[in-house]
C-alpha cells in the first residue's frame, strides 16, 4: 500500500507521461472559443455515416488514430485500450476496440470517463502491468439526446439550466520514455447522491460529488489549491460550477480564479445557444486532451487538477423517480 | 414516480439547488405561446373557411380536412427540420394545437427509422404521442358514456 496517500489518493513512484493526444470536435464545438486547439473539426455531425451511432464510433476511432499517429505508434505497440462512452453497453467503445484490435477494458463512468481512463491507465503503467496504454472517450449530441431525452426533431423547449451534450471524441496515449506532461497523482471519488432527481440539471446533481473529491484530494495530499494553474471540473456547467464552489466554501475550501469547468470553457455561453454549458464525455476529453494538453506544450500551464464528473443514472432509474448517483475522479497532471 | 424521502443533508442541498436554478422567463414564454398559438388558430380557421367557401365542404364537416392539413403542415415542418427551431420560441403555442401532436409522432418516426420499419418506425412512432392517444380515447369513452346516459 506504499502508493496510497490518505484515504482515496494514489501517488505514482514512476509518473506516466501523456505522450500524445487526438481530438475530433463536432461542428458546434468547432465554432467555440477553443476551436484552434482541436486536431479535427467536423463540418457535418453525421460524418458521412448512415446513423448517428455509426458517426459516434467513427469519431472515437479517428481520435484514437490521431493520438497514435502523433506519437508514430502502431496499435501493436499498445498493451491496453481503456475506453467508454454514454450509449447503452458502451457500444461505441466496443466497436472501436474491435477496429483497433488492442486488448480492451471497457469503462463506464458516464462523463467522468476521460478522467477515469487517465487514472486507471496511469495506475496500470505505474504498477508495471503495461508499458503503453491508450485511453479514449466519445459523446455525440444526437445519440445522447435520443437515448436520454427526446427525438432530435421534437420541439421541446430547453430549460435555462440544461446543458448541451458535446459532440466529439478525445484519446490520450500514456507511457514512458517520451516527453510530455506527467500524471503524478489520482483521487478516486465515492458515489455521492444528494437527492437530485432532475436529469435535466445534471450539473447540480454532480456538484456535490465534485466537491467531495476535491476536498478529499486536498485533505489527502496537503497541497495548497493555489499551487495549481488550473483546477477544472468535467462538465458541471455554469450552475453546477457555482454550486460546487459554494459547497467547497462552506466546508472552508475557498477556490479562486483558477477554478473552472470544461463544460463552461468549451462554448461561448453568451453567443452559443447552449444554456448552462457543455456536458457529456467529450466535454472534458476535448478540453483536456485538446486545449489544455496544448497549453502544457506551449508551457502556459505547469500544474493541472482535472476532476472528471459523472452522472451515473439510467433512463429507467430516472423514470422510476430515483435520485441520481454521481461520482468524480481527480487526476493531477504536471509538466 | 414517488420522490424518495430526503435525508436532512439532501434536503439542505436541494434547497440550495432550487435557489440556484434560473427560472424560465414565464411571461415571455406565455406571451410568445399566446401569439404563436393564436396564429396557428388563425391558420386553422383560414383553412376551414377555404374548405367551406372554395371547396364547398359543408361547414359542420370542414374542420376535418382543415385539421388534416394542419397535421400535414406540422409533419412537413418536422421533416424539414424547422419545427424544433420554431417550437423553441413558440413553446406551448405550437405544442398544444394538433401541430404538436404531428411533431411528436413524426419526430419519433424519423428518429427510429434506422431500427427498421416495423420495430423502429411503426412501434416507436407513438413513444411520445401514446400518452395523448390513451388519454384521448379514455376521455372520449367517458364523455360518450355521459352523453349516452343523459340523452
Amino acid at each position: 500500500m506504499g502508493k496510497k496517500t490518505g484515504k482515496q489518493t494514489y501517488h505514482f513512484a514512476n509518473p506516466p507521461v501523456v505522450i500524445s493526444t487526438g481530438t475530433v470536435a463536432g461542428p458546434l464545438e468547432g465554432q467555440g472559443p477553443l476551436h484552434a486547439d482541436f486536431d479535427e473539426i467536423l463540418t457535418d455531425s453525421r460524418n458521412n455515416e448512415k446513423t448517428f451511432e455509426q458517426a459516434e464510433r467513427s469519431l472515437l476511432t479517428k481520435a484514437c488514430q490521431l493520438a497514435l499517429d502523433h506519437a508514430s505508434c502502431s496499435t501493436t505497440e499498445v498493451d491496453l485500450f481503456l475506453a467508454g462512452d454514454l450509449l447503452n453497453q458502451i457500444i461505441s467503445s466496443n466497436f472501436t476496440a474491435g477496429t483497433l484490435g488492442i486488448p480492451f477494458l471497457g469503462l463506464y463512468g458516464a462523463c467522468s470517463t476521460a478522467a477515469l481512463g487517465l487514472a486507471l491507465g496511469a495506475m496500470l503503467l505505474d504498477g508495471g502491468f503495461a508499458g503503453t496504454v491508450l485511453t479514449a472517450t466519445v459523446s455525440h449530441n444526437s445519440t445522447a439526446e435520443r437515448q436520454y431525452r427526446f427525438p432530435t426533431e421534437y420541439g421541446a423547449q430547453r430549460r435555462p439550466y440544461q446543458q448541451w451534450t458535446v459532440t466529439g471524441a478525445g484519446a490520450a496515449l500514456l507511457g514512458y520514455d517520451r516527453p510530455g506532461p506527467k500524471i503524478t497523482a489520482v483521487t478516486f471519488g465515492k458515489v455521492i447522491d444528494l437527492g437530485s432527481t432532475d436529469p435535466l440539471n445534471m450539473g447540480a446533481a454532480m456538484a456535490p460529488a465534485a466537491a467531495d473529491t476535491i476536498r478529499q484530494h486536498f485533505a489527502d495530499t496537503g497541497w495548497d489549491p493555489n499551487a495549481f494553474d488550473l483546477i477544472v471540473t468535467g462538465d458541471l456547467g455554469i450552475i453546477g460550477l457555482d454550486l460546487c464552489r459554494q459547497e467547497l466554501a462552506e466546508s472552508g475550501l475557498h477556490l479562486g480564479e483558477n477554478f473552472t469547468d470544461c463544460g463552461v470553457m468549451i462554448y461561448d455561453l453568451q453567443k452559443q445557444d447552449v444554456h448552462a454549458g457543455g456536458s457529456g464525455c467529450a466535454a472534458s476529453a476535448l478540453v483536456v486532451y485538446g486545449h489544455l494538453y496544448r497549453r502544457f506544450q506551449r508551457q502556459e500551464i505547469q500544474r493541472l487538477l482535472l476532476i472528471g464528473t459523472g452522472s451515473l443514472h439510467s433512463t429507467t432509474s430516472v423514470q422510476q423517480g430515483e435520485s441520481i448517483p454521481c461520482v468524480a475522479h481527480a487526476v493531477r497532471i504536471e509538466a | 414516480m414517488a420522490k424518495p424521502k430526503l435525508t436532512p443533508e439532501q434536503q439542505r442541498y436541494q434547497n440550495k439547488v432550487k435557489k440556484a436554478e434560473p427560472k424560465p422567463d414565464y411571461l415571455r414564454n406565455a406571451l410568445l405561446a399566446f401569439v404563436s398559438g393564436g396564429l396557428v388558430c388563425v391558420l386553422g380557421q383560414a383553412l376551414t373557411d377555404f374548405y367551406t367557401i372554395i371547396m364547398q365542404v359543408p361547414p359542420k364537416e370542414a374542420a376535418n380536412p382543415a385539421t388534416a392539413t394542419m397535421i400535414l403542415i406540422g409533419a412537413l415542418l418536422t421533416g424539414f427540420g424547422v419545427f424544433d427551431k420554431l417550437a423553441k420560441y413558440a413553446g406551448a403555442g405550437l405544442a398544444v394545437p394538433v401541430t404538436g401532436f404531428a411533431n411528436s409522432v413524426v419526430s419519433a418516426a424519423l428518429e427510429f427509422r434506422e431500427e427498421g420499419l416495423i420495430y423502429g418506425v411503426c412501434a416507436k412512432m407513438f413513444t411520445l404521442a401514446g400518452a395523448v392517444i390513451t388519454f384521448g380515447v379514455m376521455t372520449a369513452f367517458v364523455f360518450g358514456l355521459i352523453h349516452a346516459i343523459f340523452h
